[in-house]
């Protein structure tokens, strides 16, 4: 993936990656892993994932409810997929979260997956604009309700880390 | 059966590890309460399950909101006895850098806190505490327990 020698046509070239091997390394990174997200569906601009309802990812002891950290998470990996460009689609460019907001609007339901579906609906140059919903059977009637905004072309590289202050 | 009910008649009504070891979720995150005075600090070691960019490595962004969720309600549930656990209405995320492999600081402030809901503001950091990596506010209804 990241071989640098040729032009930089043969980078792209050598870079690229289907949506599809984008989406398996967006729900394989560990902590989707640990949540057991799964793909649900994908388009150019749009991406569905779900969170099978688990015992140790419960919030609430006295209902069942899973914590609302994983519906955020859910959100956040489904809008981030959403956010890649078609077919700029290579992993040595990251996005990053800038800012997300979450309106809860109604409590999962015990004992079922929570679906997200992430949908992005205006690209600039550097920002990436996406709405997601989490929901368990229609988008009609959410559990949340999310804007989120994404930088692109963030290098996907080790950073220095910040500098005390002075 | 009712956790902050039992957890009061234990004797345990502002123990927050005592409250963490009770929810299966904190449990699976890993997360830790130390007290300053009447100010909590939450503490999330790092363990590899919470990455989210091996490439770079960062921890997840669904982790850093978590905890910044997290932290609110715990500082709410320790200023105020309440009925049930304070339910999010809202909460805004500025992701300000990314989060390394290394333990997470949190703190929360109370903007205010009304009757039924409460706005909270809160940030988390790693190496330096005033190089924050997230910050967030949010809206919280509140069940305060009848006197």
């Amino acid at each position: 993936l990241s071989s640098r020698d040729g032009g930089d046509n043969d980078h792209e070239r050598a870079c690229a990656v289907s949506r599809e091997d984008l989406a398996e390394h967006f729900i394989s990174v560990p902590y989707a892993a640990a949540l057991g997200v799964t793909l649900v569906s994908l388009s150019d601009t749009h991406c569905e994932m779900a969170v099978p309802y688990a015992e140790h990812l419960v919030g609430d002891p006295d209902t069942g409810v899973i914590h609302g950290g994983v519906v955020t998470a859910l959100l956040d990996n489904a809008a981030g997929l959403a956010a890649f460009r078609k077919g700029r689609d290579h992993l040595d460019e990251a996005v990053a979260t800038l800012d997300m907001r979450i309106d809860y609007l109604s409590s999962a339901q015990p004992g079922r997956a929570i679906i997200a579906r992430a949908d992005c609906y205006k690209r600039t140059h550097n920002v990436v604009f996406v709405r997601a919903y989490a929901y368990h059977d229609s988008i009609a009637d959410p559990i949340a309700v999310c804007n989120a905004t994404f930088m692109v072309g963030t290098p996907n590289t080790p950073q220095d880390p910040p500098a005390a202050a002075p | 059966m009712k956790l902050l009910q039992e957890l009061r008649d234990a004797g345990q009504g502002r123990d927050l590890d005592a409250l963490l070891a009770r929810i299966p979720y904190a449990r699976f995150m890993g997360l830790r309460v130390e007290l300053l005075g009447d100010e909590i600090i939450t503490v999330l070691p790092f363990a590899p399950h919470l990455v989210g960019n091996p490439n770079l490595p960062a921890i997840h962004g669904g982790v850093v909101g978590a905890i910044l969720e997290m932290t609110s309600v715990l500082q709410l549930l320790y200023d105020t006895s309440c009925e049930r656990l304070p339910k999010t209405i809202d909460v805004s995320f500025d992701y300000l850098r990314y989060g390394r492999c290394k333990t997470i600081y949190g703190r929360a402030i109370v903007t205010r806190r009304g009757r039924r809901v409460a706005n909270v503001r809160s940030e988390l950091w790693q190496e330096h505490r005033d190089t924050p990596i997230a910050l967030s506010h949010g809206h919280f209804l509140l069940s305060p327990l009848r006197a």
